[in-house]
């Protein structure tokens, strides 16, 4: 089949926006549907649902975090400064490590690069892991566990070696040489601005590792001031659904909420975040699924 | 990775790793007898594959479709919009995924509810999960995807366009025969990446959207879930550290195996 040009051209325009618009959509009725939940009564959400229209405004949801923003404030500035520090020392080893990596006078360059190669293909697991930065590093409790983890990724070394190599010729390394610079100054007065283009991706690729970090926080922290903004937001969501099963207890829409209201408030009552944490859908449909408390059996261990 | 010879121990945090005392296989043994060895490795490597070839058609055609399409500001706002769920964090996401499918105020269920369906207990209902999983891959990955092919086909040579159009090309004609080509070793470069990671499952993804929800475990465990729980929940040192051993090892077969295969079929494309 041939169409016309101009008629080819307004048919694939036709399909492409459609095509492309019916995922956007997708992308974006999630986020809509969260902004509206956020201005919804919380009350009308436990009755009507979430929905896209909010119906009558309401600003308790942004109250409620307002009203004491010790927590919140605590989680943001442990974000802030574990990202800022984290980016920036993170970009700084990344861009000397790519630097050396590529420098044609550094001997088994190759071999050290497959080093680091070799670490993104073949690992020791999570357990050795966490062994070593909790029992040999000793960094359980500490801010330096959010911080050192994430820092050094080789992708983003490999990136930025295949950069520097492509795109500075070794020549200006070896007049800024023969003029007396020493390396730290070839690397630092040189090679650091010519990169910058690749260092401002980069560079927000590892910020945004950092930002929505929440995983190291999980393993490696307990203590609430040291909580960062994402982990601070688990723990919310999970005191939350606490709140909202509340509410449908008391409308009595689900029977089982009662059962787990109860158990959050036991929870609640102990001091514990064990109980809050255990508000999961598990514990809406109770079942032989609740493990902690029993040795693992074979049959168990699913 | 010293820390492997944990797999091969009875760990006691007291002992350390290397006072701890040898148990040879014994760690393995209790993995695969526990018979999810071959669950959680199936459920990690058929959700990468699905994850890896639909969010890569999706992305390839969406690059290609917003590079041709006329208009720009239209255009503009809908690559942001495909890319901005990059930019959530998987704790965000799984709170927009428990308040999109839960039985009781969820928004897809009010929306069922209101067309007078009776409503879904998505989290009761295993079967389902595939598909939302692998929507929420999509909703967060293709963005970024698709700005990488973007990248790769603004790359491309515009006089080869000229000279097609000029030989009288069509349009459909010239993507398939410039635009595809070229973005080809793109492609495998990405998609040999995504392949040697493919034994490692997305934990921030399963955790935030599956949580420790026991009824879906049959669908959605992953070998990193499973690995995890038997560390922290269990606090099974010895197993957690051999399903993490017997992972890497799974991952470094694989992209063995696929390099010599890369390296037999074109030669330049392959990784080492």
């Amino acid at each position: 089949m041939a169409l016309k040009p101009a008629t080819e051209k307004y048919v694939f325009n036709i399909v492409g926006y459609a095509w492309v618009s019916i995922f956007a959509a997708l992308c974006l009725i999630p986020f809509l549907m969260i902004v509206v939940g956020s201005f919804t009564e919380e009350s009308r959400i436990v009755k009507n649902g979430y929905s896209l229209f909010p119906g009558a405004l309401s600003w308790d949801a942004y109250r409620f975090i307002f009203d004491n923003p010790a927590q919140i404030v605590s989680a943001y500035r442990v974000t802030i400064l574990v990202t800022a520090s984290g980016t920036l020392l993170g970009l700084f080893v990344s861009a000397m490590t790519a630097y050396v990596l590529q420098r044609k006078d550094f001997a088994h360059r190759n071999v050290f690069a497959f080093y680091f190669f070799f670490t993104t293909l073949f690992s020791g697991g999570l357990v050795p892991w966490y062994i070593l930065i909790v029992k040999y590093l000793g960094l359980k409790e500490s801010m330096l566990a959010l911080l050192l983890p994430p820092l050094l990724n080789v992708f983003y070394i490999i990136i930025l070696r295949s950069f520097i190599s492509s795109t500075i010729p070794d020549a200006i390394g070896e007049s800024a040489k023969m003029d007396g610079a020493g390396d730290f100054r070839i690397f630092l007065a040189i090679i650091l601005p010519l990169v910058k283009p690749a260092l401002a991706t980069i560079g927000l690729f590892i910020a945004l590792n950092y930002w929505n970090d929440w995983y190291h926080a999980m393993l490696f922290v307990n203590k609430e001031p040291l909580f960062p903004l994402q982990y601070f937001f688990i723990q919310n969501i999970k005191q939350h659904r606490v709140r909202e099963l509340l509410g449908l207890a008391e409308l009595g829409r689900d029977r089982y909420a009662e059962g787990i209201v109860q158990a959050g408030y036991d929870g609640h009552r102990n001091g514990t975040d064990r109980a809050a944490l255990s508000v999961r859908p598990e514990v809406l449909h109770p079942g032989p699924h609740d493990r902690r408390r029993q040795r693992v059996t074979p049959a168990a261990a699913g | 990775m010293a820390g492997i010879i944990v797999a091969f121990k009875s760990y006691s945090y007291r002992d350390g790793i290397v006072g701890s005392p040898w148990v040879g296989l014994e760690n393995f043994r209790f993995f695969f007898e526990s018979g999810k060895a071959w669950l959680v490795t199936k459920n990690t490597v058929m959700y990468n594959f699905i994850f890896m070839i639909v969010n890569n058609v999706l992305e390839l055609t969406f690059a290609i479709v917003l590079f041709e399409l006329a208009g720009k500001y239209f255009k503009r706002f809908l690559q942001s919009v495909i890319f901005l769920p990059y930019f959530i964090s998987w704790v965000v996401a799984g709170a927009i995924a428990y308040n999109l499918f839960n039985f009781e105020f969820g928004a897809v269920n009010t929306l069922l509810e209101s067309i007078g369906l009776s409503p879904v207990n998505f989290y009761n209902t295993p079967g389902l999960w595939p598909y939302i999983l692998v929507y929420f891959s999509a909703w967060k990955t293709v963005g970024y995807g698709t700005v990488v092919y973007l990248a790769s086909i603004a790359g491309i040579d515009t006089e080869m366009y000229e000279a097609a159009k000029i030989d009288g090309a069509s349009l459909m004609q010239r993507i398939i025969h410039i635009t595809v080509p070229s973005v080809m070793p793109t492609m495998i470069i990405l998609l040999l990446l995504k392949v040697s990671q493919i034994a490692r499952g997305d934990f921030g993804m399963f955790y935030q959207l599956i949580g420790s929800n026991g009824l879906l475990y049959d669908k959605t465990d992953v070998i990193d879930t499973f690995s995890f729980r038997a560390l922290l929940d269990l606090q099974e040192f010895g197993m957690a550290a051999a399903v993490g051993l017997y992972q890497s090892v799974l991952c470094f077969a694989i992209i063995m195996m696929t390099n010599v295969t890369v390296k037999k079929v074109r030669n330049e494309s392959a990784l080492f």
